[in-house]
């Protein structure tokens, strides 16, 4: 049924609307103004900010400093959406096509870890990777073992296990991100996958292509749609993160929230962290800006 | 259990594939193993999560005497609990603002409220870390009022999800039965009174749920709102992971991981498997 | 049944949406105590009509009279009026009883009262016993009674149906149409009800009005719009028919011919108002001819005998048959090359064998039959 215009009721409009819009502008929409408008100012003694409508923060973080740092968080966020998706790709099937006894379940069992708090998640992941974690126990175990029967055939044993640096680098960040993410990936590619019409598969499978063929040439095709949806889901977010990089990550492994953090705790240069929120701000609407251009352009599946 | 016995299958029937088993099977374990782990060390005998060194409740007992454990705890907990609150009603009213009204700028209006959801974490959080430092918000509040900062922040960014879920709910309400209640001579609250909020019941309480997670889960932004004494519990694990953690911490994440268990089992129960499962 | 203020007066009333007019220049009064039909194609603008007597919708220009009461500026919830929805919109979540008495709650009418009027009502619909059953419970058919005794058990001065029947299956839909018309007698109020079915229209209506692009196109009793539709929309709306084109050749106090190049030459024993020589249109119902082997005319002709030599006849081929048990019905290409659709009643068992594809028929008709359009 349509809408009512607001005329029609203009009591109940003002009801409904007062709250939202209020709180809309006054706590949003005042305190991202005041960034932006910082963005433009500068420092003036240690704690007085002057807006003199100066571009100098933002040509500061377009140096090739702060750009490459850029980059690398995209390529990091890239790196992690892909790998989310060759994961979660596989689990999105399993559930869609699982007996209906199942698949409920199985969501559930991807959704419970979102639900976990993100801090114990972190930490707990950070206690499996440790020096003298799970994985490298069960890695140095394995060594072991394959040192020890290296003696036992008469070859030289393996020189001892040193531990795998398996935290506080790019590996550790890429890894703990994906750990964070693969669920919101899963999502959006299990409500894809359930809408496909089956008897497409069957079609193709019928016709004579192998089960990998129809995959790539039927499947991914029609859930494109929701692929870009679970893309955009775990890319924007894995760009903008901070704690596991933070966490997890060594010096060299800096991202762009991370940078920006710096600048309003102990660099004490509010200006340039305003200037640079804001363009990661810009970057995360080009994204979606490109997304939506990709959904008009109509999707010929034949 | 016949995970892995191999039945002849159907082609479609993916889920039956050895390989498929062995795929889901590996993501199930690679999510949960580090949980696993962090609940089987809060039993541990020693003071780092290295080798084990016996079975100990000793933690626990540490933990419940932690106060600035509880402290953050209590504060998470208050801060979630008002987030929750006021995000729903703003959120609501917003849902039923946008679903019911036609007016001037909607589209723009629309886009407005939805962007605390798209906006980076690290961008809100500078950004009410501006606004409190120029608008001179008071810290010096006695508790719960000192925490009104972070409170604010989290409504922010909680209700326009929960506005999300109640419009996705509000869509698929028959129009005609607000209409019918009005020919019955109900007036407009009346209408909605009996009406339309029994109808978007389950998605007030999905909403208020998705808040209540949402708030207490938050780090980033708590993190710029927050001031000396309004340490919520992901910020003061935060700074114990930097420091060096005691190990009642292990407790009290272990603690915390079985309550979401035991919170979604409650809403499982309440809502059934199905819906749950299906509102993301 | 009907007094001399009529209970709802409908003066020159336009809607307008945007720039189209959903009801253009509507005027038209309905009769205390009827059973009044709205019937007309989607789109017509007849539940944009109905809406606007119930308060959903205000109109463009014009004014609405219930009981003599203008009701501009009356929301729906102040109106003397009730309506059924088209999807029943009762009320999930509440048990029949309270779905039932919630009009009567707002009101304010107390608990013990409350609850004797809504046995009332749940007994006139005949769900007695019902109170507290909840609707994902009943069927589509149980749950338009909950809706029904709903509005009833508010004794408005008219109730609004919009598309009561159209949500049921053939059997439950015949076995309402009765149900609709007994009830109205019983409880004696104005049944205002939206139809786009012709047969629900002529079987419960005491009068009719044809809505066509947002006009009326004719309001009349149902025999009346089914045996003198006043234009070709309501010929062919209600009831199928044969429409020719022709020319008014007689035209007499009483008696009137047309020549219709398609069909031959009609001959009527009533007086049209029509141009002489004039272009009119000849509305013939299937129903109405007799059909016979040609040569065996003349005898059957002879004994009707109410029109002159050479007209009401026409000869064709049957080109197609539809036997339906109870009648057949056929399409004859008649010698011009225009196509006829005749109906035959199965009189004796073996009357459907009488005709079979490519049989030579004549067919005549008697002189009231045609009826002569002018628009």
């Amino acid at each position: 049924m349509a809408e009512q215009d607001w005329k029609t009721s203009k009591r109940t409009f003002a009801t409904v609307s007062t709250g939202p819009l209020f709180w809309t502008l006054v706590f949003f929409l005042v305190p991202m103004a005041f960034v932006w408008f910082y963005s433009f100012g500068r420092n003036v003694g240690l704690t007085e900010i002057e807006i003199v409508g100066t571009l100098d923060n933002y040509k500061r973080a377009t140096e090739w400093l702060y750009l490459s740092i850029f980059l690398k968080s995209l390529a990091v966020a890239g790196l992690v959406t892909l790998i989310c998706l060759i994961i979660g790709f596989p689990v999105a099937m399993a559930i869609t096509f699982a007996s209906e006894k199942w698949r409920p379940w199985l969501l559930l069992g991807i959704m419970l870890p979102f639900w976990t708090n993100l801090l114990i998640r972190t930490y707990a992941l950070m206690i499996v990777l440790g020096q003298q974690g799970y994985v490298n126990q069960g890695l140095g175990a394995i060594w072991g073992g394959a040192s020890w029967f290296k003696t036992l055939v008469g070859l030289q044993p393996l020189d001892t296990w040193e531990p795998l640096p398996l935290l506080y680098n790019n590996f550790a960040v890429v890894l703990g991100l994906v750990y964070v993410h693969l669920p919101f990936m899963v999502l959006p590619l299990y409500s894809a996958l359930d809408r496909l019409d089956k008897s497409l598969i069957e079609a193709s499978l019928d016709l004579g292509a192998g089960h990998f063929r129809t995959l790539m040439k039927i499947v991914v095709p029609l859930a494109a749609p929701g692929i870009l949806a679970g893309v955009m889901i775990t890319l924007i977010p894995a760009l903008g993160a901070y704690l596991t990089p933070d966490l997890m990550g060594g010096t060299d492994s800096q991202m762009i929230a991370n940078v920006i953090e710096r600048q309003f705790k102990r660099a004490n240069d509010w200006p340039f962290g305003a200037a640079l929120s804001f363009l990661l701000i810009y970057a995360m609407f080009a994204l979606i800006a490109l997304q939506s251009l990709r959904r008009k352009t109509p999707v010929d599946a034949r | 259990m016949p995970l892995f016995t191999r039945t002849p299958h159907a082609p479609l029937e993916y889920s039956k594939t050895l390989w498929m088993r062995s795929w889901v099977t590996a993501v199930m374990l690679f999510l949960y193993m580090p949980l696993v782990v962090l609940m089987a060390f809060s039993f541990n005998d020693s003071k780092r999560n290295v080798v084990w060194r016996g079975f100990t409740t000793k933690y626990y007992a540490k933990a419940w005497e932690n106060d600035q454990l509880w402290g953050a705890m209590m504060n998470s907990l208050t801060i979630a609990a008002f987030a929750t609150i006021f995000s729903l009603i703003i959120g609501t009213l917003a849902a039923v603002m946008l679903w019911r009204f036609r007016f001037p700028l909607k589209g723009a209006v629309d886009g407005t409220i939805s962007l605390p959801i798209i906006v980076p974490e690290i961008c809100l959080g500078v950004a009410f870390l501006v606004f409190f430092s120029k608008v001179g918000w008071p810290t010096g509040f006695v508790w719960p009022f000192n925490l009104s900062a972070i409170i604010i922040a989290h409504i922010t960014f909680c209700f326009p999800f929960v506005a999300m879920v109640v419009r996705a709910r509000l869509a698929t309400f028959n129009r005609e039965q607000e209409e019918a209640a009005k020919d019955l001579g109900a007036g407009e609250w009346q209408a909605f009174r009996d009406v339309l909020i029994p109808h978007i019941k389950p998605a007030l309480i999905s909403g208020s749920l998705l808040a209540f997670t949402l708030s207490l889960d938050d780090f980033v932004i708590t993190f710029f709102t927050s001031t000396p004494g309004t340490d919520t519990f992901p910020v003061l694990v935060y700074s114990l992971v930097k420091r060096g953690i005691t190990p009642d911490i292990n407790a009290a994440s272990t603690i915390l991981i079985l309550l979401t268990v035991v919170l979604t089992a409650v809403a499982l129960k309440l809502q059934g498997v199905k819906s749950i499962a299906g509102s993301h | 049944m009907t007094t001399d203020v009529p209970i709802i007066e409908i003066r020159n009333v336009t809607k307008r949406f945007g720039k189209v007019a959903a009801v253009d220049n509507v005027s038209l009064d309905i009769r205390r105590g009827e059973f009044f039909v709205l019937l007309g194609p989607s789109g017509c603008g007849k539940t944009t009509l109905l809406r606007m007597i119930a308060g959903f919708e205000m109109p463009t220009s014009g004014q609405i009279l219930i009981d003599g009461q203008d009701m501009a500026g009356i929301p729906p919830n102040k109106r003397p009026v009730n309506m059924v929805f088209q999807s029943y919109a009762v009320f999930p979540h509440m048990s029949v009883a309270d779905n039932v008495g919630y009009g009567l709650k707002i009101a304010g009418v107390g608990r013990a009262e409350r609850d004797e009027r809504v046995r009332e009502a749940l007994g006139l619909v005949k769900l007695d016993g019902f109170e507290d059953r909840r609707p994902d419970q009943m069927s589509g058919g149980q749950r338009q009674r909950v809706a029904l005794a709903r509005s009833l058990v508010m004794r408005p001065k008219v109730l609004l149906l919009d598309e009561p029947l159209s949500a049921l299956d053939a059997k439950l839909r015949a076995q309402m149409q009765f149900e609709l018309s007994d009830l109205q007698d019983q409880v004696g109020i104005t049944f205002v009800t939206v139809t786009h079915d012709q047969d629900e229209a002529l079987s419960m209506a005491c009068r009719i009005a044809v809505i066509n692009k947002g006009e009326v196109a004719q309001l009349a009793a149902p025999s009346d719009l089914y045996e003198y539709p006043n234009n070709r929309f309501v010929a062919d709306f209600v009831g199928s028919v044969n429409i020719f084109e022709g020319k008014l050749i007689l035209d007499e106090p009483d008696k009137a011919a047309v020549e219709c190049p398609g069909l031959g030459k009609v001959y009527l024993n009533h007086g049209v108002t029509g141009p002489h020589g004039g272009d009119v249109w000849v509305a013939l119902r299937p129903e109405k001819m007799y059909l016979h082997v040609p040569g065996e005319g003349k005898a059957v002709r002879a004994a009707a005998q109410d029109a002159p030599e050479g007209y009401n006849f026409a000869r064709g081929v049957i080109k197609g048959m539809s036997y339906l048990g109870d009648i057949t019905l056929f399409e004859i290409r008649l010698d011009s090359g225009a196509i006829i659709r005749a109906s035959r009643p199965n009189l004796s068992r073996h009357d459907q064998e009488d005709f079979t594809w490519n049989d030579k028929v004549s067919m005549h008709w008697r002189a009231d039959s045609p009826v002569v359009l002018l628009g």
